[in-house]
Parts: C-alpha cells; sequence; structure tokens
C-alpha cells in the first residue's frame, strides 16, 4: 500500500499525541507542527519506522515571524520518502529571544550546513551542532539578517550621494 | 634560534614541528572553477582534513526576493546555477504556477522541456570536458564548446539572452519560438550526437582518464542519500531519484526516456551517468520537437496560458484597451496581490533536485523564498570524499561534482 498523507498524520498521532498538531494540507503536501523540544524525537520517529522511512532530508530553513510573540522562528523541515514518493513537511517554533533547537546533524548528515545557514541568517541556535558558524556571511557580523527586523534599503531615499553611483 | 630571528619571522605556535603541510586551493585557483575555498591538510600528497569555505559570491538572493513581485524575481534565480539558467527560470515559473494555481497548454509544457533538456545538456557537457581538462585532455573542452554555442544561439532566439536568461514567463514564455529558433534546434539535433560520440571516444574508454577517475572520490548509496546528494552525483551511486520521474512538472510523464544510474559512486560514474544524462536529454528533445509540431490550429500558436495577472498583455491593447492598460501598469509596478500559502517546487536541475520553497502572506512580494541548492547541500560531503586520497584525485573529484559557485552560495 502506498504511503499516503492520512496514514502518516494517523501513525504520528497515534505516536505523539499532542506534540505533533495543525495538520494541513496546502496543496498536497502534509504539513504540521511539532513541539520545539520534540523535533528530534519526531525525526527519528519519521527516519526510523519501516511504513513511513523519510531517510531523505529534502531541506531545513528557518522563518521570521515577527507578529508571534514567543513563536517569532520557524524552523521548516522538509522530508522525502523516496520509497514511496511522499514528501512533507513540518515547522518548529522557538521564541527568538532563545532560539534553541536540537540539532538534525545526527540523524541526516546533509543537516550540518543546512543549519549553518539557518543560524547564519536567522540565528537560530541548534543545540548539539558539530560546527555551529557563520557559512555564507562573515564571522564578524553581529546580526542576523533575514530577520524581518533588518528591512531591505528605501528604494525611495534621496539621501544617497549620487556620485558613489556614477550619477549626477 | 636568537630573539632576533623570532623579531623577523613570526610563525604560528607549532608550526615547526608540525608533521604536515597547510594548502589553501581556493578562493581563486584555476582548478576550482568557482570562487571557493579549500584548506587541506596534507601528509606528502595524501590529504589528511579538508575544510571547505564557501560564501565568496553571496548575494543575499532570498532576502532580495522579499521585495520583489514574482517576475522581478527570476533574473535572480538565473544566477544559481549559471550553466543551466533556463531550468531556475522555469523551476521558479512553475512554483509561481503552482501558488497561483495556473494550468499552462501542452505546447507551453513542451517548449518548456525542450529548453531544459537543452539545458541539461549545456550544464552536463561543461562538467564532463571539464573533467578532461583536469585530467590532461584540454581539446574535448575546446571542441565541444561549438555546440554549447548552438545552444546558446537557440536561447538567444527565444529569449534575446544567453547566458542569463531570464527566459519565458509566469504562464509560458514571452514570445513564440520563431522558424529560426526551429532551425537552429534542427541543427543541434543533427549535428550534436556526432560530437557527443567524439567526445565519448576521448574518455569514456580512455586508459589515462579512466585511471584518473575511477575510484575517485567514491560515495555509498547510503552516505549519498544521508548527505542529501541529488541528480547525478546520487544517481551514480546507483539511487534512481530523478524529479522528472517521481514528480513529473511540466508534463514529462508524457515523454519516454531512461535514467542512467552508476554503481560505485566516483567520479567515473559520475561522468558516466552525465553522459547516458545527455543522450536521454536529446531523445527527449526529439520527442517534444516532434509533439510540438504535431499541434494544428490554433493550437499551434499557443505560447502561454492565459494568466491577465502576470502576463503582460499585447501592446497593441495596452494602447487601446483599458483592462490590458491596468494589468500592464499593475504587472510593470509589481502590484498585484497574490494568494495566500505555502508551496515547495522542484525540478531537475543541472545538479540534482533545485527546490524553490515560497510562503506568500498575501502580500505583493514573497513574504520569504527559500531555494534549495543541490551543490550547497552537495558541496558539504566533499571533505569526506577526498580526505584520504591524493591531491590531484580532489581536483578530478571536485570537477566531477560540478560545483557551481553561484548555486553554492545564493
Amino acid at each position: 500500500m502506498a504511503l499516503t498523507n492520512e496514514h502518516v498524520q494517523q501513525r504520528l498521532s497515534e505516536k505523539f499525541g499532542t506534540i505533533v498538531s495543525n495538520f494541513e494540507e496546502p496543496y498536497g503536501m502534509l504539513s504540521f507542527e511539532v513541539e520545539k523540544d520534540q523535533n528530534l524525537k519526531v525525526l527519528q520517529f519519521l527516519h526510523d519506522e519501516a511504513d513511513l522511512g523519510f531517510q531523505f532530508l529534502t531541506d531545513l530553513c528557518a522563518v521570521n515571524y515577527p507578529d508571534q510573540v514567543g513563536r517569532e522562528l520557524a524552523v521548516v523541515y522538509h522530508l522525502h520518502s523516496l520509497k514511496d514518493n511522499l514528501r512533507i513537511r513540518f515547522k518548529v517554533f522557538a521564541p527568538v529571544a532563545q532560539p534553541d533547537v536540537f540539532t538534525a546533524t545526527k540523524l541526516y548528515s546533509a543537516a550540518n550546513w543546512m543549519e549553518r545557514e539557518t543560524y547564519d541568517f536567522f540565528g537560530v541556535n541548534f543545540v548539539g551542532h558539530p560546527n555551529l558558524k557563520r557559512i555564507l556571511n562573515v564571522d564578524e557580523m553581529d546580526y542576523f539578517p533575514l530577520r524581518k527586523e533588518f528591512p531591505l534599503e528605501d528604494q525611495t531615499r534621496i539621501d544617497k550621494d549620487d556620485q558613489m553611483f556614477g550619477r549626477g | 634560534m636568537t630573539e632576533h630571528h623570532q623579531h623577523h619571522i613570526k610563525l604560528p605556535e607549532g608550526s615547526i614541528e608540525k608533521q604536515t603541510t597547510t594548502l589553501n586551493m581556493g578562493p581563486t585557483h584555476p582548478a576550482t572553477h568557482g570562487v571557493f575555498q579549500n584548506i587541506m591538510e596534507l601528509d606528502g600528497e595524501r590529504i589528511v582534513s579538508a575544510e571547505q569555505t564557501v560564501g565568496y559570491i553571496h548575494r543575499a538572493f532570498e532576502k532580495l526576493a522579499e521585495r520583489r513581485p514574482l517576475n522581478q524575481v527570476t533574473p535572480i534565480t538565473d544566477r544559481l546555477n549559471y550553466c543551466s539558467s533556463p531550468i531556475n527560470n522555469m523551476g521558479w515559473h512553475l512554483t509561481c504556477e503552482k501558488l497561483l494555481g495556473v494550468q499552462t497548454p501542452k505546447r507551453v509544457d513542451y517548449l518548456r522541456i525542450i529548453i531544459m533538456e537543452l539545458a541539461r545538456i549545456a550544464d552536463h557537457l561543461i562538467c564532463n570536458s571539464i573533467m578532461g581538462v583536469d585530467t590532461g585532455a584540454y581539446t574535448g573542452f575546446m571542441y565541444i564548446m561549438q555546440y554549447r554555442e548552438l545552444i546558446y544561439e537557440i536561447y538567444e532566439e527565444v529569449c534575446g539572452s544567453r547566458l542569463t536568461t531570464n527566459i519565458g514567463r509566469i504562464g509560458g514564455f514571452e514570445r513564440d519560438f520563431s522558424n529560426t529558433a526551429f532551425t537552429k534546434l534542427e541543427k543541434f539535433l543533427k549535428e550534436y550526437p556526432a560530437a557527443l560520440r567524439e567526445l565519448e571516444n576521448l574518455f569514456t574508454r580512455n586508459r589515462i582518464f579512466m585511471d584518473r577517475t575511477i575510484g575517485a572520490g567514491p560515495i555509498s548509496a547510503e552516505r549519498a542519500l544521508n548527505y542529501g546528494f541529488t541528480g547525478p552525483n546520487l544517481r551514480a551511486a546507483g539511487v534512481d531519484y530523478d524529479v522528472r520521474v517521481h514528480t513529473p512538472y511540466s508534463s514529462y510523464e508524457d515523454f519516454d526516456f531512461k535514467v542512467p544510474v552508476g554503481t560505485t559512486g566516483d567520479s567515473y560514474d559520475r561522468f558516466l551517468v552525465r553522459n547516458g544524462e545527455m543522450w536521454e536529454s536529446l531523445s527527449i528533445i526529439n520527442q517534444a520537437y516532434q509533439k510540438v509540431q504535431g499541434f494544428k490550429g490554433t493550437d499551434a500558436d499557443v505560447y502561454h496560458a492565459d494568466v491577465p495577472e502576470y502576463y503582460l498583455p499585447k501592446k497593441e491593447d495596452v494602447y487601446t484597451k483599458m483592462e490590458a492598460l491596468i494589468w500592464h501598469f499593475k504587472i510593470v509596478m509589481g502590484e498585484v496581490e497574490m494568494p495566500k500559502g505555502e508551496v515547495y517546487s522542484a525540478v531537475e536541475g543541472g545538479n540534482g533536485e533545485l527546490g524553490f520553497y515560497l510562503i506568500s502572506d498575501g502580500g505583493r512580494t514573497p513574504f520569504r523564498l527559500h531555494f534549495r541548492r543541490p551543490s550547497f547541500i552537495y558541496y558539504q560531503a566533499y571533505s569526506e570524499l577526498v580526505v584520504g586520497g591524493m591531491l590531484s584525485d580532489a581536483i578530478v573529484v571536485m570537477s566531477s561534482l560540478n560545483l557551481i559557485a553561484g548555486e553554492l552560495d545564493a
């Protein structure tokens, strides 16, 4: 029997109860939310169970929701069960004041750089990561640029020196 | 050692006692084919450890995209894997179309497949011929560039540019393929197989090439999957995962093609898989071209879907019709609100699964856009691939992985 969204949802709910919540299927992909400190248990379960087999970490990134107080940062995991060709996505929310999330590097070697990138841009502190340092930005940077508190430059600003840009 | 000496030469602590040599390969080394650095510890010529440094051409695309309407993100995607920009462009259009719920006509799908497979050939032929350069055979590379030129001329005919193509629009193409484009495509389809066969003759059973690549940087299927490998590098390890087959997009399900796989996951297998894929791409292009020629009547003129919110209206309509003028203005000024939603969409890029994770909060620009860049993900395995091997192997392994700096850094 091919793996279905319903089956994954049922297995997760049986095993984890209220730790997993907010099941949705936007554009056909099963999406849900996991309690912050339980992400590894859920990943391990999805990875190890023979009927699930989510052994491929497609993507790991973060999203900043500045308006959700106490849940400002979301770490998003995209998993793929290659055997049954099913993709799922889940999110873990962390407060921006103390964004500690357990690392998935023990389970997926691919998570190493993905988590470094996520740390680099959002400041998510992956607890237990073997080498959590900036990867794309310079080491001296002291902020996390993809957070929404850093807007891009206002394109209508007029205080720039045009000579610097070969104009005027 | 006197104090005088120490004053002039300040060596790092422990560097006299150290038995290994530190070698910086990159960021601008001819053998890296891109801007990234490897810091290697060498014992003689054997690599003891390697550490990669990336980010030299990081351009903050994900941040930039948060201020751009969807159609203005396309030129950004050009600059990811710049050896096969059209695939990135199409991947982005498909993501937008998924979010917007746009159905593209079959003719558009087939034309896109022609362009994407041409881009795949352009990508693979660079990678494979560069492997030749790195093993001491420069001729193949210089020779095969002629045929990449033929591909670039087709791009030029379709979209006006060559490297960073910005090809196509949400819903289809900005204009129909001209007759010249099809003539050039026919020329390529006629001439390329012979050239590819020559390239094969030069490398595939070449003793030197085989000795240099067989066993260089092998990876098992398990490790490759654990490292998130996709594309030719994963298939060389024996896993037949291909996005075109597993999650068909742009009507790939209508085509008959094989997915070449290797066994050992070494540099030679990666070469063979890419080589096999070029033949399959040729076959797909031939099938697609036949299908395109099969359209009759009004179907034969279709080159875009009806998406007034994102597809620029005809210029004569802009001058004469109110709705067209309004849409033109809204698209150009980026004032179209998109539906709320979260979508992940992937295409089989030159290097593997190129994914776009797009979150829209109902505004005019993406709330968040993340690129799943295959090069970035598999490059972290590089140290595992080369440690224990020779330095000269490390260079072959790097070119066989087809690392593209633009895709690494985004």
